[in-house]
């Protein structure tokens, strides 16, 4: 086993080296332009292009004319959003969302707030899920556009999309979801689930960083949204720039690879973060699962230690790559806001854990970092007042403390 | 973020780990911070009545590396020094002494008003004890 250990992949995932492989002649042999026409050259980097592009359409149940390269999730979000927006302007200028919503989502928002579009940002229930009623209560007739993500990048709680499209298709609005965390981990269908815009990205599936999509519907309805950029109109006139062929081909692989081999790893990912999740909680009292288990993502674990602070969590296990939801790890000073949203308290968004295993994480690696948490975790609330006081049966709610 | 090898040190080896009996007369305990902002500090003084000497003292800390850095250090100092002494512990020394980078000053901020805390709560004790002596004399 190799220390240190990655278990962070709803941050970013390894590339697959049999992605790499599959790049690697398009950066140097076959380096032409997709959109030249007129020769060799760009026919061929065109067909690497459009074998991607049905690569990614088969694994989300889309045709390839409705896949927009981009260069990630962020501009895939804000090409949806923003696009969406303008092209509706007339139709409304509402848009629905959640508290929960990565940045990319809730800071494009704000952006268009302040243009004078209204946002409703919907509260989520304990378990880290939209309240469906909620949903439907907060749409309007200047309602445009429904975002909510597919599953959580903290807490990996999969949202009631199917449901959410339903919703939504009832009632005319368009229903976008990023759904970087969930592709290529869980059988995703637009069709099915009624999605119209939908974005992913290639490095959180193995994937390279700097290239991503959206997936815009053509059909029932079809759906436009207004370019962010001007230039040379590819994409349908979506987004303009030369398309990054190499990036796009290790997507295309990226997505094949996952849906050929998404029932496998899925079982694999459940049995090693209930391996994990077992393990821990045999050993440590007061330890607490955030976000509902009944519908998540296969590789998510999101746990607080009570009493226990997240930073110095992991500075006691340094040679494990996870991450904490406590403010002392952000750059803002503030504990998770999606740990907030659920309600649970700032303690235990300082005290929350969260591991992404991924798919070249070994039962052996599990077995390490469990002992290597429980070790760690003993040992600072050992050091802990909180856990000293909570032993002797005060309730940590009624003390009076000293805020700063 | 990088840490310094002094709060490395303090983190993987705390001194003075522990906690003394809060109801002796001889021990003055300052708890301050808040579990929703992320840390708490528990500081505890054992004097010597006699001398008004500090011989011992102890804490637990729930925090980041850098606050039980702090708090641990702050123990490390204060053994042998007189309570008055005690007050001029700056959280500045703090910084400097462990390099803290600027955002971690509030650990700092925080050993010393554990240090400020935990005094006054001896004197308080001191206090009430020759009240006492006074009143049933």
């Amino acid at each position: 086993m190799k220390l240190p250990i990655y278990m962070d992949n709803h941050a970013t995932t390894p590339m697959d080296p049999r992605v790499f492989e599959t790049m690697r002649p398009y950066f140097t042999e076959i380096f032409g332009n997709a959109a030249s026409r007129n020769h060799s050259f760009g026919w061929q980097a065109e067909e690497a292009v459009e074998k991607a592009r049905k690569q990614i359409a088969d694994l989300i149940g889309a045709t390839a004319k409705e896949i927009i390269f981009t260069s990630g999730a962020t501009e895939s979000n804000n090409l949806a959003i923003k696009g969406v927006a303008e092209m509706y302007a007339e139709k409304g200028n509402h848009i629905i969302t959640a508290a929960t919503e990565h940045k990319a989502i809730l800071d494009t928002c704000k952006h268009l707030e302040k243009e004078g579009l209204r946002v409703t940002y919907l509260a989520v229930q304990t378990n880290g899920l939209v309240d469906l009623d909620a949903l439907r209560d907060a749409i309007t007739d200047k309602t445009i556009l429904v975002t909510l993500m597919y599953a959580n990048n903290e807490i990996g709680v999969i949202q009631p999309v199917a449901e959410i499209g339903k919703i939504a298709k009832e009632r005319g609005v368009l229903f976008h979801t990023d759904a970087v965390q969930a592709v290529g981990k869980v059988p995703v269908n637009v069709i099915k689930d009624n999605i119209d815009l939908l974005s992913l990205t290639g490095h959180k599936i193995y994937g390279p960083k700097g290239c991503g999509a959206l997936y815009v519907r053509r059909k029932g309805p079809r759906v436009q949204v207004t370019a962010q950029m001007d230039g040379g109109g590819h994409e349908r006139g979506m987004r303009s720039g030369t398309l990054n062929v190499p990036g796009i081909v290790g997507l295309g692989e990226a997505c094949a690879l996952c849906q050929k081999e998404m029932p496998e790893e899925s079982r694999r990912m459940a049995f090693l973060r209930d391996r994990l999740r077992h393990k821990l909680e045999s050993a440590l009292d007061e330890v607490y699962i955030n976000g509902t288990m009944d519908s998540r993502l296969p590789n998510n674990l999101n746990i607080s230690f009570a009493y226990v602070e997240g930073e110095s969590l992991l500075m006691g296990i340094n040679d494990i790559a996870v991450s904490s939801g406590s403010a002392c790890t952000s750059a803002t000073l503030e504990p998770s806001y999606v740990l907030k949203a659920l309600g649970a308290g700032d303690d235990l968004a300082h005290s929350s854990i969260r591991f992404g295993l991924g798919r070249f994480n070994t039962e052996a690696e599990v077995d390490y970092v469990a002992a290597k948490v429980i070790d760690v975790v003993n040992k600072l609330r050992e050091l802990s007042p909180l856990y000293e006081m909570a032993k002797e049966g005060i309730d940590l709610t009624k003390v009076q403390w000293t805020a700063h | 973020m990088a840490y310094s090898d002094k709060v490395l040190d303090h983190y993987n080896n705390p001194r003075n780990v522990g906690s003394f009996p809060k109801n002796d007369p001889n021990v003055g305990t300052g708890m301050v911070g808040a579990p929703e902002c992320g840390d708490v500090m528990k500081l505890q003084v054992k004097v010597n009545p006699e001398t008004g000497i500090i011989e011992d003292a102890k804490f637990k800390t729930f925090g980041c590396g850098s606050a039980i850095a702090s708090s641990s250090l702050a123990t490390e100092w204060l053994h042998g020094k007189t309570v008055d002494q005690a007050l001029e512990i700056k959280n500045t020394d703090i910084v400097s002494e462990l390099a803290l980078p600027p955002v971690k000053i509030h650990c700092s901020v925080l050993a010393e008003d554990a240090i400020k805390a935990a005094i006054a709560d001896y004197k308080s004790k001191v206090g009430a004890a020759k009240q006492e002596t006074v009143s049933t004399a």
